[in-house]
């Protein structure tokens, strides 16, 4: 398997099978991972978030054509949290990204949820690392932002970027309980549209709860469509960056990520290795089905479970 | 956990009609794949380079405007130059039964023309990925 | 129209009888569990006055050729004349679709319609790189006037009427008309035909659209204004259902979504300071024809007192003209089947006889060879006839609305007026069709649609005869039209020696005023115009405005 050596030499295919493979928790490739993660950290990343229909994955394309002007390359994971019981999904985001499909320094790569045990956040975590040490010099996240699984893919960002439009007044007050907090830099999208400046307004009568956080998260308005407003949104975000790598917030915030992460793959093995111990979810629901009828307590059921673990 | 097939929908050409492609997306989905939807006017160069970044398992490709044996054996020709033969590539859409042969022999595993419940486009994409 | 006491005592018959019927049910049920209509709206066992007790004739019937025009717009219908027998054609060069509309005249076909290839609706000349491979493969290349005047060579342009299927390009396929009857020395006053004109279900279905919303919708408006002085006998706009309903909707949802059109073009025509009334006697409309005969009917009676009360109520308009839908109707192509190609001459005559007993003013029939690729001429002919037989042995053409009464047709007709009303307000609230079009709230609510259709065909809950059931072992069906693929090769060799001996100075000057033009708010057509008469290319002229404008992005939800 020279899969890591080719990625290492920039094959695209290599990356994108890395992906793959890191999504299907394959052991190989995640010892790749293991081995590669000291070549990892160059790239610089970036959370995109906000509700449905704000005009994420237009915005996403816009930046990343103004990035490319500087001669940056980009990678772009477009994460798409819904899908069905059945497991499949479709992603559409690349729809609203044709124009960069054929330019070499992009890379795009869209994810489903796929019902995840440890949730999305984790293999969108791993595609970052392979895409940083492919060597993209920005990777965006793009993700809805409508829940705690979303929340959690773009926390593992340097910067989040959240996007809003007008006319969502209520959504605003829906959306800002443990949400609005993680925006570095807000966007007010389609700001040509009736109710934008009451928006940008609303959002910083939210900011100035927080006054005397160091950083003042800046307020941007722009019209993605008409690639209007693109280049000061990007200024923000430099500064934004800038101001991290000023101070030792830059290795503060990385190192809460990766708190974060440990603790999340922590979970995410203990719930795997029990449900694997009770035989797959089956004793799992015997054992539920029991509490149900009151022949057994919750409590005793996981005295019994973890003790096996001798953890 | 099972690793689940991905799936490029794309539309070649410059026709509009993407009912199909839409109901067959959908279909995918509802089958358990992963579809990964580019929209219209593709041209082979932006189908193939979003299978290599999506790692997809299959390509298909609806079209319905006539210009199928110029653009889908471009799209094998082009998998073949990125190293990428593995994938499958199938059409769907307004196909002339003449035309299918030609195209079978440059490389598309499988025409559907108007008509195939979407269950066989399912079965075959199951039988047929790479493993 | 009827006393209450009539409806009382018939309502307690039918409830008497019904409770019988479901006695009888228990131990003989019918064929299904429940019927529908081919758009899956659900189907009572019989209809009676009970099911349109509320309807008042005048107010909404009317009388054929009257206000709420339910009953169709001329009181003499075919009796007065039949409607407009219009074959879709064009395919590889202007030269060879010169000789099929010929062939059709002289077959008895009344009207033109031109099918432009894909580049020439996407404003690409035939060199451009994505044109490759699409060159007059469904239609005609149109690169040029010099092309435009290839076309309609011999075809005197003051006796026939041209309908060109063109949406996103229709202001320059327009002037190239004009400028060809120019040379003929016809004026432009004489011309009569339709352009589509339509981009707003570009948008939704048929995805040819070039511009984004704003620009699109102003060069659809300077259109209005310029025709209403120059070119006053043309159709300004087809506003289209046909692909709507193609692209898997109900018949509801037909209507609904295309009035919806229709009422953003009257608004975006009013809001540049069009007077109602002198544009929209020139609004015409595009309706599908599907299979399920009587629901159709009732569809197109439905769009009718529907656009007129809107157009009276909402518009205010004063000329009965403007009130009154007239439509063009194509049978439907999504109904054929690949397989046993030759039934579909009798789902094409079942639809014909739908469109004809909704009034439709013009009518293109589908050949039974179209699901496999472009028809041939035998297979066109054939389409033509069944239009004929209709006209002349059915008898359905000697009495205006002859459905009329029918309790069901009526209570069909004003459940589809509701349903589609129901549409409009939706979009109303939503902000718009271009809004909801932004959304892909229109989009979304034919997709769904049509997947619950294909998964009722895949289930063989709907029957399609030769497809899901009745199928027989085939062999590949012969003959088929092929597009010579030199075609390509040709129009780009016409396209090289056309940029060489044309006078390009003032191509350029032209075109350089017409960017200018794009870039203010004046009308844009006759500066269009004038770039067509220097020969300055399709893809050129799009080109400028590509670069003013923009381009489109499409919404997908899925």
């Amino acid at each position: 398997m020279d899969i890591e050596k080719r990625l290492l030499a920039g094959d695209k295919r290599a990356a994108a099978r890395l992906i793959s493979l890191l999504e299907n928790k394959d052991q190989e490739a995640l010892a790749i991972l293991k081995r590669l993660y000291p070549k990892s950290g160059n790239a610089y990343v970036i959370g995109i978030t906000g509700p449905p229909g704000a005009g994420k994955s237009t915005l996403t394309d816009k930046l990343t054509k103004a990035l490319r002007k500087e001669g940056k390359t980009v990678g772009i994971i477009a994460v798409d949290p819904t899908s069905p019981f059945t497991g499949g999904a479709i992603l559409g985001d690349r729809v609203r990204m044709n124009e960069l499909s054929t330019d070499p320094g992009v890379f795009i790569r869209s994810m489903g949820a796929r019902g995840h045990l440890g949730g999305i956040s984790e293999a969108t975590a791993s595609a970052i690392k392979v895409l940083d040490i492919y060597g993209l010099d920005y990777i965006f996240v793009e993700t809805v932002g409508v829940g705690q699984s979303e929340v959690d893919i773009v926390k593992n960002c340097d910067t989040t970027l959240m996007v809003m439009v007008p006319g969502l007044g209520d959504d605003i007050q829906a959306i800002k309980a443990g949400v609005m907090e993680i925006g570095d830099v807000f966007a007010v999208n389609k700001s040509d549209r009736d109710g934008a400046k009451r928006t940008a307004r609303e959002i910083d009568m939210m900011l100035d709860y927080n006054k005397d956080a160091l950083w003042r998260p800046p307020v941007k308005m722009v019209v993605a469509s008409e690639n209007q407003g693109v280049d000061e949104l990007i200024k923000a975000l430099h500064e934004h960056r800038d101001f991290m790598k000023s101070s030792d917030n830059f290795i503060k915030r990385r190192a809460q990520n990766a708190k974060n992460e440990v603790v999340e793959l922590i979970k995410e093995r203990i719930e795997r290795t029990i449900l694997d111990q009770s035989k797959r979810e089956e004793r799992l629901e015997h054992a539920a089905e029991r509490i149900a009828k009151r022949e057994i307590d919750p409590f005793s059921v996981v005295d019994d479970v973890v003790g096996k673990m001798n953890l | 956990m099972d690793k689940l097939i991905r799936v490029l929908v794309a539309k070649p050409g410059l026709d509009g009609h993407d009912r199909g492609a839409k109901v067959i997306a959908r279909a995918l989905r509802d089958a358990g794949m992963e579809v990964i939807y580019t929209g219209l006017r593709q041209t082979p160069e932006q189908i193939v380079s979003a299978a290599i970044q999506e790692d997809v398992d299959c390509v298909a490709l609806s079209i319905l405007s006539g210009a199928h044996n110029t653009l889908l054996p471009k799209v094998v020709e082009l998998l073949e130059a990125e190293n990428a033969s593995d994938i499958l590539v199938i059409g769907g859409g307004v196909i002339p039964t003449d035309d299918i042969p030609f195209l079978k022999e440059k490389g598309v595993k499988e025409i559907f023309t108007p008509g195939t419940p979407t269950q066989t486009t399912i079965d075959f994409i199951k039988a047929n990925v790479a493993q | 129209m009827f006393s209450k006491e009539q409806i009382s005592i018939l309502k307690e018959a039918v409830d008497k009888e019904n409770a019988k019927t479901q006695e009888m049910l228990q131990k003989r049920p019918e064929r299904k569990a429940e019927f529908t209509t081919g758009s899956g709206a659900p189907v009572k066992r019989y209809y009676t006055p009970v099911d349109i007790e509320d309807m008042d004739y005048m107010e909404d019937l009317g009388l054929p050729g009257q206000y709420p025009y339910t009953r169709g717009v001329q009181n003499t219908m075919y009796r007065g004349k039949f409607w407009t027998m219009r074959m879709y054609a064009g395919f590889a060069t202007a030269e060879e679709s010169n000789k099929r509309y010929k062939y059709l005249v002289e077959q008895g076909s009344s009207g033109l319609s031109v099918a432009f290839d894909l580049p020439t609706q996407i404003g690409y000349d035939s060199d451009h790189s994505l044109s490759e491979g699409e060159v007059g493969k469904v239609g005609v290349a149109i690169d040029s006037l010099a092309d435009m005047e290839l076309l309609f060579d011999g075809i005197p342009l003051d006796k026939v009427s041209t309908s060109m299927t063109i949406n996103a390009p229709a202001s320059v396929l327009l002037a190239m008309y004009i400028a060809v009857a120019e040379k003929q020395g016809v004026s432009s006053e004489k011309l009569r035909g339709t352009i589509q004109n339509d981009i707003l279900k570009e948008y939704i279905a048929r995805g040819t659209y070039i511009f984004p919303t704003e620009p699109s919708m102003r060069l659809i408006t300077d259109i209005f204004e310029y025709c209403s002085k120059d070119v006053p006998l043309w159709n300004t706009i087809s506003i289209s259902g046909y692909h709507i309903r193609e692209a898997g909707s109900t018949a509801a949802q037909e209507v609904g979504f295309t009035i919806a059109d229709g009422i953003a073009y009257v608004e975006a025509a009013i809001k540049a300071g069009l007077d109602v009334d002198t544009f929209a006697p020139r609004l015409s409309f595009f309706f599908n024809a599907h299979n399920d005969l009587l629901e159709e009917v009732a569809k197109y009676r439905a769009a009718r007192r529907l656009w007129a009360k809107i157009m009276k109520e909402r518009f205010g308009a004063k000329n009965p003209k403007s009130m009154a839908l007239k439509f063009h109707t194509q049978t439907g192509g999504s109904t054929l089947t690949a397989q046993q190609p030759d039934n579909n001459i009798v789902r094409v005559a079942i639809q014909t006889l739908a469109a004809v007993l909704g009034g439709t003013q013009s009518l293109h029939t589908n050949s039974k060879d179209e699901a496999l690729a472009l028809p041939t001429e035998d297979s066109v002919r054939i389409a033509l006839r069944t239009q004929q037989i209709v006209a002349n042995e059915s008898g359905v053409t000697e009495v205006v609305d002859p459905l009329a009464g029918s309790f069901y047709i009526e209570a069909k007709t004003s459940e589809i007026e509701a349903e589609a009303m129901a549409y409009i307000k939706k979009i109303d609230e939503i902000g718009g069709a271009p809004k909801a079009i932004d959304m892909g709230y229109i989009q979304q609510e034919i997709m769904d649609a049509s997947y619950n259709y294909q998964k009722k065909v895949e289930s063989s809950e709907i029957i399609v005869v030769g497809m899901n059931k009745y199928q027989i072992e085939e062999e590949a069906p012969k003959g088929l039209l092929r597009v010579d693929p030199s075609v390509g090769e040709m129009q780009k060799a016409k396209l090289a020696k056309l940029r060489a001996e044309r006078d390009n100075v003032a191509v350029d000057a032209a075109l350089t005023k017409l960017k200018a033009a794009c870039e203010g708010t004046e009308n844009v057509m006759p500066l269009i115009l004038e770039a067509v008469r220097t020969y300055a290319t399709l893809g050129e002229i799009c080109g400028v405005m590509r670069e003013v404008f923009g381009e489109y992005q499409q919404s997908v939800n899925l």
